[in-house]
This record gives structure tokens, sequence and C-alpha cells, in this order.
């Protein structure tokens, strides 16, 4: 997993309330048996039609649009707990979402592979989007450690859980911190009555 | 009672290997499920950093979402899926794991066959790379759907870290009315709660009308937890759960048994105990429920009418009007199947309900049982003759059209009544449109060849 921890960029956005992870990625793209490639398939059935030809309207056919930030509508990444919608936003090139509410699964997805999810308030996010509709280019500046974000003079304050803050920055994932437990879950083992 | 606790903090605590500094904990895990599509990532990742598999003997393994519900004895042609399924069977015998693969006379959706081998059982933790896990909660358990980084950390060392998810409690009191199920339950609460209101909350269902379901209804309602975004659903085990567990090929026999029994007794949640949130309902207040949107949220009961709504994205997409009825809305599809509903009771009410009648011409059924031992039970019952009569196709089993990964899809711009789980754009298929309900609604459906309150209908 690549570290994050300060990061610069313009953003996507995308007002869309409930984006669930089969809009993400659609089951029919989940076949493949690596993490990679799925980028070209994020958002597959709004971003292209029945005939693979690029839907203009959607943003991210949209040029004016780019940056390693994507902004959502509340409640993004309902719905399965297909890990893949993770792969398909970092294989596409973001490295964070900002929404008003994220799905658990969703986020702990993220979180495993170096995307950070941040929450904002509503009114921050109506706020945001304001601005990237007002100017696409736009500034993003995230600072991890610092827990904050900048975005045309609104400095927000995120909440993220200090351990997996840290899993970020250093770029670890849970399972070094697990193996290194054995012993310690082993005894947990030997005094567990399971039927 | 000095420290009264809940269901869920009784399982969780008695699961806890540690804390961890930042407000997490590693959490013990007890079962771990596995299917093709959110594995093979896992295993790559083990195999890259040299890892073995920490407890093999907890893994249980099927392949369900890729598998053509046709001809299951040849071998898949669409080469993708077939890669995933092949995948499953070279990681599963090269680390030694039980698979319950296509051909096998135990396979089927993996939060079918876990209960009905008896492998789920109360007071367990139970993974699985898959959101609906939530299912295997009906029998008192901590269930939970995880990410492919967490199927592997289980892999390599049965256990996660995780923060403590909140509590919430859903009473429902009273009693059911004739024509209404588990589905619309949950529906009905789904409807009021949205697909967020359960977000960060492990749920415990309660109450007399939940007490009075069986245990496959009980699956059918935890099964749906995660569509308004809890972890998981819980209901704490009674002797219905027992008398479903004992006899099962995995179920604890002779002093085991009595041990396990003694054990189980001590789930439930103490008097005075409290939860981060609670909703009463009454079980008179329910009607057959059906979805006009897309999301398992956007539910009303069968008479009603499509609601108004801030944004028209869902109804476009729908093909549907506000203030609409459902009833008497012609439909093409109707999907009977996946794990929330294709257990034998649910293929036994539909049965009871389409015996001697005939499904109406417009409409083609696709009825897919849960397993190979529900497919089996049900020949075996006759239901089989009952479907074929009906002009329903009896298939063989897996997730089928409740998420259009292999052959079964519902065409763009059409309408599928099902009985699965997600009414998401292109959940069944690339612009197909579903309308999720009960069996019977489904099964009503797919005679009278539109939406019918199914109330006005039995017998
Ligand atoms: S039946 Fe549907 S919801 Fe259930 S496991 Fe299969 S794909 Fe998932």
């Amino acid at each position: 997993m690549e570290p994050i921890n300060q990061l610069t960029s313009t953003a996507v956005p995308l007002p869309i309330e409930d984006v669930d992870t089969d809009q993400i990625i659609p089951a029919r793209f989940l076949k493949a048996v690596t993490k990679h490639g799925f980028g070209d398939n994020l958002f597959r059935d709004w971003r292209y039609d029945n005939t693979d030809q690029p839907i203009p309207d959607f943003v991210l056919n949209n040029d004016t649009y780019h940056g390693s930030v994507l902004v959502a509508g509340k409640n993004f990444g309902c719905g399965s707990s297909r890990e893949h919608a993770a792969w398909a936003l970092a294989d596409y090139g973001f490295k964070v979402v900002i929404s008003s509410f994220f799905a658990d699964i969703f986020k702990g997805n993220a979180m495993n592979n170096g995307i950070v999810p941040i929450t904002v308030s509503d009114a921050q996010l109506d706020e945001i989007f304001k601005s990237i509709e007002a100017d696409p280019e736009t500034q993003f500046d995230l600072d991890l450690n610092q827990q904050t974000l900048k975005v045309n003079g609104l400095v927000i304050n995120f909440d993220i859980d200090a351990y997996k803050k840290d899993c970020l920055i250093k770029g670890h994932d849970d399972i070094d911190y697990l193996i290194s437990l054995k012993s310690e879950i082993e005894s947990f083992e030997a005094n567990q009555v399971i039927y | 009672m000095n420290n009264p606790k809940t269901l869920f903090d009784k399982i969780w605590d008695a699961h806890v290997v540690r804390e961890v500094p930042g407000d997490r904990q590693v959490l013990y895990i007890d079962r771990h499920f596995i299917h093709e599509v959110t594995s093979p990532q896992a295993f790559a990742g083990l195999k890259e950093r040299g890892l073995p598999i920490f407890r093999k003997e907890k893994i249980v393994a099927t392949a369900d979402h890729n598998i053509p519900t046709i001809n299951q004895h040849l071998p898949i042609t669409e080469p993708l899926s077939r890669k995933q399924v092949d995948t499953l069977t070279d990681n599963c015998s090269e680390f030694d794991i039980p698979l319950f693969g296509m051909g096998h006379d135990k396979q089927g959706i993996v939060h079918v066959i876990g209960p009905e081998q008896g492998i789920t059982k109360p007071g367990m933790t139970i993974v699985c790379g898959d959101s609906h896990t939530s299912t295997h909660g009906a029998f008192g358990s901590i269930a939970f759907g995880i990410g492919t980084s967490q199927v592997e950390q289980v892999m390599a060392s049965q256990s996660l870290i995780l923060d403590r998810p909140k509590t919430m409690r859903i009473t429902i009191d009273g009693n059911l009315s004739a024509g209404v199920s588990a589905k619309d339950i949950i529906l009905y609460i789904i409807s009021k709660l949205t697909t967020s209101g359960g977000t960060g909350y492990f749920v415990e269902y309660a109450g007399e009308a939940i007490r009075a379901l069986s245990m496959e209804a009980r699956m059918t309602i935890c099964n749906m937890s995660i569509e308004m975004g809890a972890r998981g659903g819980m209901i704490a085990p009674d002797d219905t759960t027992y008398t479903y567990v004992n006899g099962r090929e995995h179920a604890p026999k002779g002093d085991q048994w009595d041990a396990a029994l003694a054990y189980w007794k001590t789930l439930y949640t103490d008097d005075g105990a409290k939860f981060d949130a609670e909703y009463n309902y009454d079980a008179a207040d329910i009607s057959p429920m059906i979805t006009y949107g897309t999301n398992p949220g956007m539910g009303i009961a069968i008479n009603g009418v499509v609601p108004q709504l801030k944004d028209h994205k869902a109804l476009d997409y729908m093909g549907l009007n506000e203030g609409e009825y459902l009833v008497g809305k012609e439909v093409q599809h109707v999907f009977i199947g996946s794990c929330t509903n294709a257990r034998i009771e649910d293929l036994r009410q539909v049965a009871d309900f389409v015996k001697g009648k005939h499904r109406a011409a417009n409409i083609k059924v696709m009825v897919v049982p849960g397993s190979k031992a529900v497919e089996a039970q049900a020949k075996e019952e006759g239901l089989d003759q009952v479907f074929l009569s009906a002009g329903f196709e009896l298939r063989s089993p897996g997730c089928s059209a409740c998420l259009g990964m292999n052959a079964d899809k519902i065409p763009a711009g059409e309408y599928c009544v099902s009985t699965s789980n997600r009414n998401f754009e292109g959940r069944q298929g690339p612009g197909a449109r579903t309308l999720l309900a009960s069996p019977l609604t489904a099964a009503a459906t797919a005679i009278y060849g539109k939406i019918v309150d199914v109330r006005h209908y039995l017998s």
C-alpha cells in the first residue's frame, strides 16, 4: 500500500446520493483474479452507453474536471462488500473521496487500499460542490497528519480513526500487525470453548 | 443485574483478543466462508507474502456467484467465469480447504449452505467477503461481510482489527396478517430507516413477531440488514434455533450438544441493557411490500402509490411516475431465488400458491434454489412437478439473476419482480428494472401477469 499524507489536487464532482458499489463497479466486471485494471470500468454504466461509447454528460468524460479527489453525495459506497470498488477508484487514480456519509464496509475497504475517505458536514459538502462548479480548478489541500482539508478558504478538520490514520501515513496494512500477534491469538484459542 | 449486556456485547466481548491503540480491537473469527469472487486476490496476497493459512479448518468454500444454473454438469463456457471458479478450485486444493464446488452435492449460495449444514451456530463470529453474511446472524451469531484485504487477514491470522459498532434494537411486536412474510417485515423496516439508517450499527431484531418466525424467515430478515447500512443483524437463539441446528451434519453431538445448549441459553440481551438506538414497530401495520426505485429503501405497501421524490433519477431509470399505483402494472419477469428467499420454505410457499395454476403468457419465471440440498428436497416433495405444470422454470442453484454475473440477466428496460435483496441500477443486468418483493408476491405476479396484492388471492 502506498503511503499518503499530504496531497494537493483539483477534484471531480459527483453530486449523486446513495452511490452504490454496483454503480462504482458493476458485478459483471468482478471476474478478474488480480487487483489491477478495474479503473477502466469504474462507474461503467454511467460512463459508457451500451455500445461502449462514452456518455458525454458523465463527469469522468468531461475534461473540465480532473484530479485525484472525488467529491460524492451522501451515503457513498453502500451495497456490496466488494473491495473491487476501492480497487477501481484507486486504479483510476483517486486517492481521496469526500462525502457527507460513507457506507461502513466501503470506508474500511478504501482505507485498506490507501484511499482517504473524508467525511464532511452536509453544509460543507454543499459548499465544496459550489466551489468546484464556480471554478473547476479549485485546489484541495489535504494534510492527513493534521486531519485538515483546505478548499477555497474553507478549512475542514475531519475525524479519522487514529489507528487507520497511522496505517495510511505509513502505508502499512493490518496484516503485518495481526501476524505479529500470532502467539497471543494462539493463547486466546487455547482458552476458547467452541461448539 | 449489575452490568446488563446486550446479546451483541456478550458475543463480541467473548472474542476480543486484545485492544489496539486508537480505539480498535482485535476480534477472533470462528468461521470464515469464502467464494470465488472475493477470494482470488486474498490468496494471491498470501502467496506474495509467503504466508501460510493460519487455520484452514475454519474455512469453508463454495462456488456460487458465477456458475451457470443450467447444465451444471458441463464446463462453464464463459471464460472469465470459468477462470474465477477454476482459481478457487486450485487455491482450495493448494491450501487444503474444503470446497463445495460446482457439481458437489452440497454446493449452493454461501449463505444458504452454512446454516443448512449446521456450520453456522449461535455465539460464533462469522465472516465472509460478502455483505450478506449478515444472514448467519439469525442464529444469534455476530456475522458480517468483509473486504478482500480482510479475507486475507483472516486467512493469515483468524482475526481482524475492528472498531466496535454501535448497537441498535428493532422490536416488532404483534402478529403478521395473512399474506405478509419476513421479506415484507425487512422491506418495511428499510423503507422506514433508509439505506443509511443502520450505518455503524449492529442490529438485534426482537419482539413477538420475530420470535414467531421460523429459522429460514429469520435468515431473510438478517440477510437484508446490510441494505440499511448496518454491519449486521442478529436474533437471539431460542427453541426454534436449537431445533433447527440439532442433528445437522456439523452440529455438536451428545455431551457436546448439552454443553453447547447450556452456553447458547445464556445468549440473550439482559433486561436493562442499553442500546445506542431503538425502534419499535407493530407487525399489524405491515402490508406486503414492493420497491419502486433503485435502492432497497425505496419500498411501499403494495397497494400504495409511488411517492414524491426530490430527485427523479430513480424513477426515470425505473420508468415509473410519482403517484402511480404498482398494482396492475405488467411485468415481464419473475425471479425467485437468492440468499434472501431461495430456501425450501420459500419454494414450498411459492409451490403452494401456484399449484393447479399456470403462469401468465407474458411472464418468464425463473426459480433458482439456494443450494443443491434445497433442490433435492424440492424434488423429493414434488415441487419440481408443481413448477413444471405452472410453467415455471426450475434451475440449478447459484446466485443467478440476483446479480447477473452468469448468463441469467434481465434485459434492459424490462421489469422483474424479484425475491432478491438489491434493486440497484443494473443489478440484474444493464438497464434491468427490479422490483423487490416477497416470494408470495412474486408467485402471484407470475400467475396474474401483473403486480397484484396477494391478500386478495389467498384461498
Ligand atoms: S444470492 Fe445475491 S446477494 Fe446472495 S450472495 Fe449471491 S449475489 Fe450476493
